[in-house]
């Protein structure tokens, strides 16, 4: 006897996040989702890029690692709220999912911040297949990695709403080919915003900078006409 | 990477399908769909699998997966393309503008169970 189902595997997860991107919407709060590989410079961009926006756009943080603190510790001393997330206790995971994310938006006060960052856990495969009730999806990509990541984690730079090529402050000392890494990001996703940023000299940050103060800008006013829901995708 | 966590997703669809008449009835075999622009590799689901069904109704059951093709459509010219491998373009008239009109699919199709 045959049994039809037809129920996505990840239907849980897609509802879950369904009600983040509300409460979100409700509260006023632009949220960004910052994915990459391990040790692209998530942490290090968020640091400098709050330290730019603070105390002008107030913004909160919820940062994802398998385990430790050391993120959220670097974080807070910027004086924005920083909620960490340690995947080790929901058994390891290599991503967030939106349950995890809504736990943690319970510690932070919505009313208070106009952006949330939620840092994903380092890792260019899983996070993309998991909705948390983001606005946007921010891939980072880091010159010491190779042109060709792109390529090989497709789904990664297709969900993605933009791209930060980092640490090009090392290019001088690189084989890296900055041309082809950007060519085999627009292979995948042909439109997608890319910014040529050093989060160490902070080189290249003023486009991204003025780019994202203009969607938490976009974001409030679509909440002020609540009969307008463009959610960026 | 997270394979063992969708399993488990599964394993909850598969078990919250059955009606509740037929509780306790084995299950020959589930079968899925999985789009070949998803973050999961079936070799490694299969693995878990084998792992995570011990002791739950689909212990004996067998996992039939069936893969779905990257497809997209061109918003230049209309061509509907099968992609293989990156970069995602058109097959006729080469633009990289695309629509996704499958390949993310992560679907319980149904279960087969065993004769009460
Ligand atoms: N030269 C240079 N180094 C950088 C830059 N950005 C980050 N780094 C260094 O790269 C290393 C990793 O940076 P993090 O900010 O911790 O990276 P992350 O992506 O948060 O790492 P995980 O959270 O572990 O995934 C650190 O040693 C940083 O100092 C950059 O623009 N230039
Ligand atoms: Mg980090
Ligand atoms: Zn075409």
């Amino acid at each position: 006897m045959e049994i039809k189902v037809v129920r996505k595997v990840l239907a849980v997860n897609e509802q879950m996040a369904a009600q983040n991107r509300q409460l979100f919407a409700e509260k006023g709060v632009f949220t960004l989702n910052l994915m990459s590989s391990p040790g692209s410079g998530k942490t290090m961009l968020l640091e400098k890029t709050l330290g730019r926006l603070l105390p002008r756009v107030p913004t909160g943080v919820i940062v994802g690692d398998i385990c430790t603190t050391n993120d959220a510790v670097r974080l807070a001393r910027s004086g924005a709220p920083v909620v960490q997330i340690n995947t080790d206790a929901f058994g390891g995971d290599c991503h967030l999912a939106a349950h995890v994310v809504r736990e943690a938006a319970e510690d932070l006060d919505l009313a208070a911040i106009d952006l949330l960052i939620i840092e994903n856990v380092g890792n260019l495969v899983c996070p993309a297949e998991f909705d948390i009730g983001e606005d946007l999806r921010g891939v980072v990509l880091s010159v010491t990695e190779g042109e060709d990541k792109p390529l090989k984690y497709p789904l990664m730079f297709r969900v993605c709403n933009f791209a930060l090529l980092n640490k090009i402050d090392l290019l001088p000392h690189l084989q890296f080919d900055k041309e082809r890494a950007i060519a085999n990001i627009r292979a995948i996703n042909p439109g997608l915003p890319i910014f040529e940023i050093s989060a160490q000299t902070e080189e290249g940050f003023a486009p991204w900078l003025a780019w994202l103060e203009e969607r938490v800008r976009e974001k409030q006013q679509t909440n002020r006409q609540p009969e307008e829901t463009g959610n960026g995708r | 990477m997270h394979e063992m966590g969708i399993v488990l997703q599964i394993i909850e669809t598969a078990r919250a399908a059955i009606p509740p008449q037929l509780q306790g009835i084995q299950v020959k075999a589930l079968n899925l769909r999985i789009g070949k622009l998803t973050a999961v590799v079936p070799e490694s689901l299969r693995f878990c699998f084998n792992i995570a069904r011990q002791d739950t109704v689909l212990a004996g059951a067998s996992l039939r997966i069936e893969e779905v093709p990257i497809e997209a459509a061109c918003r230049d010219c209309g061509e509907r393309s099968i992609i293989e491998t990156p970069p995602f373009t058109c097959s006729r008239c080469g633009g990289g503008d695309l629509a996704i009109l499958s390949g993310r699919e992560l679907i319980v199709t149904s279960l087969e169970l065993a004769d009460p």
